[in-house]
């Protein structure tokens, strides 16, 4: 199928590199390369019809295309759900491997994963600590800290650039605000591509460091996030690079899918009563309610309701703002905010999420910079984990919307928590306290711990 | 006033395959009317019913959105510089 349907880029080969690392320098903790069993990923039917534009439904074959050439809109790919229904089952599922792709049969690659550090099946932990601190019963926090890049982009990057080596690339490239940038340096690493990241060049030290370390082209662009997006789209046109977020856009979007999957198999395959999903583009919000809904078409759950709400930081709350004053748009803002990896101005999937959160029952709300380094707080303290400035977005946003009633106690709620705390350290300095300075003998010990205790 | 538009990818095949258009224009609205004389479809695809940005289709004078400027009417000045770019996703 790739071979008829997904023509390789001029100029653009397959690095022998690339290709031998498909099964090669898997030993990661999860050491069972149980997807070599997983008959998943080499069924020999079709699950995969084309790319379809999501406005005008024109249809294009799979190839690195993310803009209808008529309308503008942003391409999907679309898939053969009877014949994925054929074959899905929750004992296939279950027989994969512990990432990802053991929901390969609803994702776009053709083959094998060829680019797999082994990403996702992070923990889906019962919170019960901060539930009892914000009033509720059922909260669980999906840890997508617990990632190879620590946050949620390895899943997206893992399906993109797989996607990326069946084309036939031999160079990644992304648009980043930080996190997206450290996964495609990592999984170029590990596939042996080249790879150039354009990022904003105010970011955060640990998330500039977090890209560097794998030795991939790291472009500091002055400007703010939107303006590195469009510098990209524009670069896109003039290269033959396999950018994520832009030309491969369809298949990387997929990514965010599983975390819904897993969140469904995890509850023991059922839905969630509600969902809160922090906001940046929209994409992650939109494709965790694609992929429940896939679920349930699918019968893999039952067709119970989900409310998906989404969190903004004040200073960069485009949707938010749409949300409140009941605007069917979305009208662009310059971001000013701690939260750096959700300021995007110029949300690209911003009208979806918008009818994702409406059509849903959901809401959206917004917290400031005090309150999103509360919510860091609070997260660490009640839950152990450390979340970075996004996720004190959705904790602060979590306990608003239950002070606002929006959550009902009694709800089964997932906050997606969706990277982690060390790579935005700057959010927190001086706001943790500091470490009781003692002598190595007993009685400074005994005289210090007597004066914090007061 | 001349000024230098660029064209993107979905775009170019109506325009002669060209990545970059030097045209006449005193705001962005002429800048369509101009390219739209090439090919009438122009106009077609990157405005809406009522004449209008359609939504996926951001447009920007040196760098700036227009929706920050005057949209269509946001008026140009010689050696200025537009960029059509489709909406692209997070990072």
């Amino acid at each position: 199928m790739s071979d008829s349907t997904s023509p390789a880029p001029p100029g653009a080969e397959a690095s022998p590199a690339a290709a031998s690392t498909a099964f090669n320098g898997h030993a990661t903790h999860r050491s069972i390369p149980s997807y070599l069993k997983n008959p998943s990923v080499d069924a020999p039917i079709n699950r995969l019809k084309g790319l379809k534009c999501r406005e005008c439904g024109s249809t294009y074959p799979l190839e690195p295309k993310h803009v209808c050439e008529f309308c503008f809109g942003p391409l999907e790919v679309d898939y053969d759900y009877d014949a994925i229904a054929g074959i899905i089952s929750r004992e296939r599922i279950q027989s994969g491997p512990y990432s990802i792709w053991r929901y390969a049969d609803l994702l776009p690659v053709e083959g094998p994963p060829r680019v797999d550090l082994s990403v996702g099946f992070t923990p889906l932990v019962r919170a019960d600590r901060l539930a009892q601190r914000l009033g509720i019963k059922n909260l669980y926090i999906k840890n997508d800290t617990a990632n190879p890049t620590w946050s949620f982009k390895d899943r997206v990057v893992s399906v993109a650039l797989s996607r990326a080596v069946e084309f036939g690339f031999d160079t990644a490239a992304c648009a980043s605000t930080g996190n997206l940038a450290n996964s495609v340096a990592a999984h170029a690493a590990h596939a042996g591509l080249k790879c150039f990241v354009f990022i904003p060049a105010d970011l955060e030290a640990g998330k500039v460091m977090n890209s560097l370390v794998y030795g991939p082209n790291v472009v500091a662009v002055r400007g703010n996030y939107d303006e590195v997006n469009r510098l990209c789209s524009e670069i896109a046109d003039r290269t033959n690079w396999a950018f994520v977020n832009v030309n491969l856009r369809p298949y990387y979007s997929e990514g965010s899918k599983t975390l819904a999957y897993e969140v469904a198999e995890q509850l023991g395959w059922r839905a969630p009563d509600h969902v809160v999903v922090p906001i940046a583009s929209g994409s992650l919000l939109t494709k965790v309610h694609k992929g429940f809904n896939e679920f349930k078409k699918l019968g893999l759950i039952e067709d119970t309701p989900i409310k998906i709400s989404g969190a903004q930081a004040e200073g960069c709350s485009p949707v938010a703002q749409a949300f409140a004053s009941g605007a069917d748009f979305v009208k662009p803002v310059k971001p000013d905010t701690i939260a750096k990896s959700l300021a995007i101005g110029n949300p690209a999937d911003g009208i979806y999420a918008l009818d994702v959160m409406r059509g849903s029952g959901g809401s959206a709300a917004m917290v400031n910079d005090e309150e999103i380094i509360e919510g860091i707080k609070l997260l660490a303290e009640t839950e152990g984990i450390f979340t970075e400035t996004a996720g004190g977005v959705t904790i602060g946003v979590l306990k608003k919307l239950v002070e606002q009633g929006k959550i009902n106690a009694d709800e089964t709620t997932v906050a997606y928590i969706t990277g982690i705390g060390l790579k935005t350290q700057e959010a927190l300095a001086g706001r943790v306290g500091e470490p009781l300075q003692i002598e190595p003998n007993l009685s400074s010990f005994e005289k210090a711990l007597k004066e914090k205790l007061g | 006033m001349s000024v230098l538009v660029r064209i993107p990818t979905p775009l170019q095949k109506l325009v002669g395959d060209q990545a970059e258009l030097q045209v006449e224009a005193g705001t962005l609205r002429d800048v369509v009317s101009r390219i739209a004389e090439q090919n009438p479809e122009v106009k077609q695809r990157l405005l809406d019913d009522s004449g209008e940005l359609r939504r996926f289709v951001n447009v920007y004078v040196n760098e700036e959105d227009v929706r920050f400027l005057q949209k269509l009417d946001t008026p140009l000045k010689d050696g200025d510089e537009v960029s059509i770019v489709p909406a692209i996703a997070g990072g």
